[in-house]
């Protein structure tokens, strides 16, 4: 399938929902610093994969649906296919997230933090591309 | 306390970066991908090797490999019951984070105990 870059999509989003969506990021993110500080690594980077924004954004979804086709039977339906999709999506993109993390386990301690993180963000894309390649093929 | 500020505030911007991201491109499985961004990893790691080394950041990203494994049963099990199932989208998203949590403990007990 084609992708489409949509920039005019960003003006359909409310302050609100762009607030929800920096409010959750930054509590996922300083619960994960201090889960890490007060039981150590191993449990603190389990949080680093936690996927709290999650029924946020599908919630989002389900209201920016709403807004587009009214609260009918078939607008429900809508953004459950696209919540569906949206998540099959992520599914894919979660096979680059075990990417990430496993090359910045494996190469973090010998190069520098910021080649690690381009490395494995560049790792996380294009395993998540393939991934959605696949993705794509079964969804249609 | 100003650390913890710090992570908010950067967390927070990231996070919703990504967010936005997935807002710009079409078909919806393709914005998907940027749902599953590391984008708390991105915010924490660099804080995390400034303030304990890189050698405890390393610990944090092995220790992501398993979230990220429960981070995948996670949004299946999403997929399957809203894009197939037609269940309600709230009670699905909310309730499958005890799927994560106890997929990431299973995964943590297994292998990284």
């Amino acid at each position: 399938m084609k992708i489409e870059f949509n920039p005019s999509a960003v003006a359909s989003a409310t302050w609100r929902e762009y607030a929800i969506r920096f409010l959750l990021g930054g509590l996922v993110t300083a619960g994960a610093g201090l889960i890490a500080r007060k039981f150590g690594p191993v449990i603190g980077g389990l949080f680093m994969a936690f996927p709290a924004i999650f029924p946020a954004a599908a919630t989002l979804i389900e209201e920016q649906d709403e807004r587009a086709g009214s609260s009918t039977k078939s607008g429900e339906h809508r953004a459950q296919v696209d919540v569906g999709a949206d998540a099959a999506g992520a599914a894919a993109g979660s096979i680059g997230l075990l990417a990430f993390a496993a090359i910045v386990w494996r190469i973090l301690p010998t190069y520098s933090p910021s080649f690690t993180l381009v490395v494995a963000t560049l790792g996380w894309f294009g395993l998540s591309f393939l991934g959605w390649i696949l993705i794509d093929r079964f969804w249609r | 306390m100003r650390e913890l500020l710090l992570r908010f505030i950067i967390g927070g911007c990231v996070v919703s970066s990504f967010a936005t991201l997935g807002l710009l491109f079409k078909p919806k499985t393709f914005a998907g991908l940027f749902g599953a961004a590391p984008s708390v990893a991105l915010a924490t790691l660099g804080l995390s090797v400034s303030a304990n080394g890189r050698v405890f950041a390393a610990t944090e990203a092995r220790s992501m490999m398993a979230g990220a494994v429960a981070f995948f049963a996670y949004v299946s099990m999403v997929t399957w019951l809203t894009g197939r199932e037609n269940r309600n989208i709230l009670a699905v998203t909310s309730s499958g984070i005890l799927l994560w949590l106890s997929s990431a403990f299973g995964l943590w007990y297994i292998f990284l105990r």
